[in-house]
């Protein structure tokens, strides 16, 4: 296997009694695609939130890139290299697309929040780099984000334009390692293999690395080089899509086990 | 006619202030949720400082600099000072409790607020502090100017009026043209995913209290230059300026310069044509009548977030 980017070394965390995730042991190797499955509340937002920085974890360590990054805030952790989007959407619908996009590509700059104020040729020309990389994110995303849209407030995009948005926003902050949470949710078919495409292309054309939590299992199948499901916290299964999907212990997170048995 | 000319002027210098004001709630409150109740006391420290500024110059009389390079002087001081002052009740009053409640900063400020007043008070007294700016220059500020119909526009209005348009200006362009502003902006909408679009937070909110704070210091020697500062006169102002930010729009930039401008009018016409006895009276009364039939200000909008 390639070499570990991502490590997750006995992770947990617990809510007062709740534990939501329980010593889970976790890698993602460079250049690979890593789903996430399991049934709702099994611990996937929890975990994406672990990585992030959104939640310190109540044991273990999350080493990414060779180095620990527990503890960080979660803004040093995006500049290191972890981006995500939202299972949720949480654009800044206030800003136009570019924005949005630009907002997110400060954070690897060079220039300090109290430099930028100083309008000097450096500055300027570092600010029209950020045009640029915001508009090459964009264009990643052919004619559903196109030149017209880039003025547009973010908030008159429909539902599948934000979502690419979101992910062109991700990949503004020069990630090595993409989070996508349910990037698929609420989509249509034809919008479902869109994003099964753009996921495949994120990783050859992008070269990032991703791990995403998915509920659709076409999707799951088509991206998939390694499947993880979770139950209440815990790993229950871990290998290809196929090896997963008819484990035992999946079968019976998702459906239960009493209706066959019982007959 | 003259009188209306008369009032409007007076309107337009007092809503300038009340303006620079208003940008300061309305930063802090677009980026962290919070009324800065503490906002009308850094005022009044800005005031102070521009008053001690004076007298370090020479006094009104006979200052050391000319005329132009002391307001300067005395306008840069006391923004540098607010500015100073607002990251200390940034780092101390509110950041322990940022992810405390909404109560407990809100509370934290009002203590805030009290804290400095009545500290100033106990420091330098509670007279009143007049920059006596009319002998600068033999009242050229008050003679120099140009008419209107009968009404004399002094070189000192002018000053107010165009240094916090100026200001608010500049103001404007860095929040929509920066990538502070945009960071600005982003972390206003949502802080937890600015944070992990590698936007530190921590800076934006720091920042927001520099600006805030440095507008503030500057409203103070703008108003302070007309008329006569005291230790407490913080809460009134700074009920003023939070009146012109809900009117126009709490988190609304532009909606803080109408708010603030469509108080000073209010104000200076009820002066005018009521009494100034009731002046006050009328500004909250248009406070409550906002919130309760348009709590989103005149340039607010209604929150979009929730799908």
């Amino acid at each position: 296997m390639a070499e570990k980017l991502l490590e997750l070394q006995g992770i947990s965390m617990a809510f007062g009694g709740l534990k939501c995730i329980q010593a889970l042991d976790l890698d993602v190797g460079e250049g690979e695609i890593v789903s996430v499955i399991g049934p709702n509340g099994a611990g996937k937002t929890t975990l994406f939130n672990l990585i992030t920085g959104v939640y310190q974890p109540t044991g273990g360590d999350i080493v990414f890139a060779g180095k620990s990054i527990t503890g960080l805030e979660p803004h040093q952790i995006t500049r290191r290299g972890i981006a995500r989007t939202f299972q949720t959407l949480r654009l800044f619908l206030n800003m136009s697309v570019r924005e949005n996009v630009m907002a997110a590509a400060y954070g690897h700059t060079k220039a300090g929040v109290f430099r930028s104020m100083l309008r000097t040729p450096g500055m300027r020309r570092e600010e029209q780099e950020i045009r640029e990389l915001a508009e090459k994110r964009l264009a990643f995303f052919g004619d559903r984000l196109m030149g017209y849209r880039w003025d547009q407030p973010a908030y008159s995009l429909s539902y599948a334009n934000r979502r690419r948005l979101e992910i062109a926003r991700a990949t503004a902050t020069n990630p090595r390692l993409l989070l996508l949470d349910e990037p698929a949710a609420g989509m249509n078919p034809k919008e479902t293999q869109e994003i099964t495409d753009l996921i495949s292309l994120l990783r050859t054309e992008g070269g990032y690395t991703i791990l995403v939590i998915e509920h659709d299992m076409h999707v799951v199948e088509g991206i998939s080089d390694r499947v993880i499901a979770l139950n209440h916290g815990i790993k229950i299964a871990e290998g290809s899509f196929d090896e997963v999907a008819t484990s035992p212990q999946v079968v019976e997170a998702y459906l239960g086990t009493g209706g066959m048995a019982k007959k | 006619m003259d009188t209306f000319i008369q009032l409007t002027l007076n309107g337009l210098t007092l809503g300038s202030v009340y303006a620079l004001i208003a940008l300061g709630y309305s930063l802090v409150y677009g980026i962290l949720k919070l009324l800065n109740f503490a906002h009308g006391d850094v005022f009044m420290v800005g005031t102070f400082i521009g008053f001690g500024a004076i007298q370090l110059l020479g006094g009104t009389v006979n200052p050391i600099v000319p005329v132009w390079t002391l307001l300067i002087l005395i306008t840069l001081a006391a923004m540098a000072g607010c500015a100073v002052l607002g990251v200390v009740i940034e780092r101390f009053a509110y950041r322990p409790l940022r992810d405390a409640p909404r109560i407990a900063p809100l509370i934290s400020a009002l203590g805030v607020s009290f804290f400095i007043a009545y500290s100033m008070q106990l420091l330098f007294g509670s007279e009143l502090r007049n920059y006596d700016t009319f002998s600068l220059d033999g009242g050229a500020l008050y003679l120099e100017g140009f008419d209107i119909g009968n009404v004399r526009v002094p070189m000192i209005r002018i000053i107010t009026i165009v240094s916090a348009f100026v200001m608010m200006i500049l103001l404007w362009l860095l929040v929509s043209r920066t990538r502070v502003g945009k960071a600005m902006r982003a972390t206003s909408f949502d802080r937890e995913a600015a944070a992990m679009m590698g936007i530190d937070i921590d800076k934006v909110i720091v920042f927001a209290f520099v600006l805030g704070s440095a507008l503030a210091g500057a409203a103070g020697v703008l108003f302070a230059l007309r008329i006569p500062t005291y230790a407490t006169i913080g809460f009134l102002i700074g009920l003023k300026g939070f009146t012109a930010a809900v009117i126009g729009g709490i988190g609304s930039i532009p909606g803080a310069m109408a708010g603030g401008l469509v108080l000073g009018f209010a104000e200076s016409y009820a002066q005018g044509y009521i009494s100034t006895r009731w002046s006050d009276l009328l500004v909250f009364v248009i406070l409550i009548l906002f919130l309760v039939f348009r709590p989103q200000g005149i340039l607010g909008k209604a929150d979009i977030r929730k799908v």
